[in-house]
């Protein structure tokens, strides 16, 4: 009856592809709650480590997650300027 | 004892200001001591739809602030002696209200009423999360639409994480109240079911609030929509929710509108 009336009306229904959508970002957002910004911190964490040994562009850190079905892969990407280590810096003065 | 229920729902437009002025006056028809607060500070609207705008002398951050005492605040409703407002501040900055000024209100509240209803502005920030931090309950107003949904799912997140209740390892007891449910177009497949909704929330359903042109009539004359029509929709299935809050076993129905028919052949009355 009811596909008859949707063949009719030349419809389709769109609850079921909301709910899907929905299933599919809630999984995904319930993952990544209870963690604030698992990717801010690991950004600050690793330029405060680095900055340590070598001056950086803070905006050159890069920090990508991907997320797959069996593993994810983070991937950290930092740019770092030639000839100004800071252990060079700091022996000099 | 006292308990303290806040309506809230993160997205905005989906029912919580009607909500608690509906549910609040159900449960003082049934006899229980209720007071609802407007947490949504600097754009107030729970006076406006219990009509009682033009009676706000002080509101909660007055009280907050030590201005005026809470009996001073509280104001109540012409039509129901036991049902109580506390009005949010219209001018006020936001930053006003204090977690710890909130605290000391609802305890003083926990004193002399039976139900606090707290009303949460939309968003995640400060405001509705003062509204949800002392709650014992909360209901959850979801639309049967995809922004409101996700909206609810994150509010869920938060009631189990950032109330005084979660911090001390306790759960407040959560309830999904559905709004705006047109079960016609649900049927059609046009509209998140009941099923889909509380599949995806997996959170216990309180009631079904039919769309109705009478929660609008209410709101235009300023009374709450279980005390301007009780025999309507919308009014029966707020009324069952209450029943339902208060611990009654109440069949899940969606109530439909009575008298349709006649309504069609005398055209429809104006709101």
């Amino acid at each position: 009856m009811m596909n008859l009336l949707r063949l009719i009306s030349g419809r389709t229904a769109s609850a079921p592809v909301a709910r899907e959508r929905l299933q599919i970002l809630l999984a995904h957002e319930r993952g990544s709650r209870g963690q604030p910004d698992l990717l801010g911190l690991l950004r600050a964490e690793i330029l405060a480590v680095v900055s340590r040994h070598v001056v950086l562009d803070p905006e050159k850190v890069i920090v990508r997650m991907d997320r797959g079905k069996h593993v994810s892969t983070l991937e950290v990407d930092i740019e770092v300027p030639n000839g100004v280590e800071r252990s060079i810096a700091a022996a000099a003065t | 004892m006292a308990k303290v229920l806040v309506v809230t729902s993160g997205k905005g437009g989906v029912g919580k200001t009607t909500s608690t002025a509906a549910l609040g006056a159900a449960l003082a028809q049934m006899g229980e001591k209720v007071v609802v607060i407007d947490f949504d500070v600097g754009l107030r609207n729970l006076d406006l739809v219990m009509g009682a705008e033009r009676r706000v002398v002080f509101d909660l951050i007055n009280v907050v602030q030590g201005v005026a005492k809470l009996s001073q605040a509280l104001i109540r409703d012409k039509r129901l002696e036991n049902l109580w407002l506390l009005p949010a501040s219209q001018t006020r900055d936001k930053d006003a209200l204090t977690d710890e000024g909130v605290g000391r209100i609802i305890a003083e509240l926990r004193a002399k009423f039976d139900w606090i209803l707290c009303d949460s502005p939309a968003g995640i920030e400060r405001g509705a999360m003062l509204a949800m931090r002392y709650a014992d309950e909360a209901v959850i107003v979801t639309n049967p639409e995809v922004s409101s949904v996700r909206d609810s799912d994150r509010i869920i997140g938060m009631l189990d994480s950032k109330t005084v209740k979660a911090e001390r390892g306790e759960r407040v007891e959560k309830h999904i109240l559905i709004t705006r449910y047109d079960s016609a177009r649900a049927s059609r497949g046009e509209m998140l079911s009941i099923d889909d909704i509380l599949e995806i929330l997996a959170t216990p359903l309180l009631g079904i609030i039919p769309e109705s042109q009478d929660v609008l009539r209410a709101s235009n004359v300023g009374s709450p929509v279980t005390l301007n029509n009780a025999a309507s929709a919308p009014a029966r299935a707020y009324t069952d929710a209450v029943r339902r809050l208060m611990g009654e076993i109440v069949n899940m129905t969606v109530p439909v509108e009575r008298k349709r028919l006649m309504n069609r052949l005398l055209g429809r009355r104006a709101a």
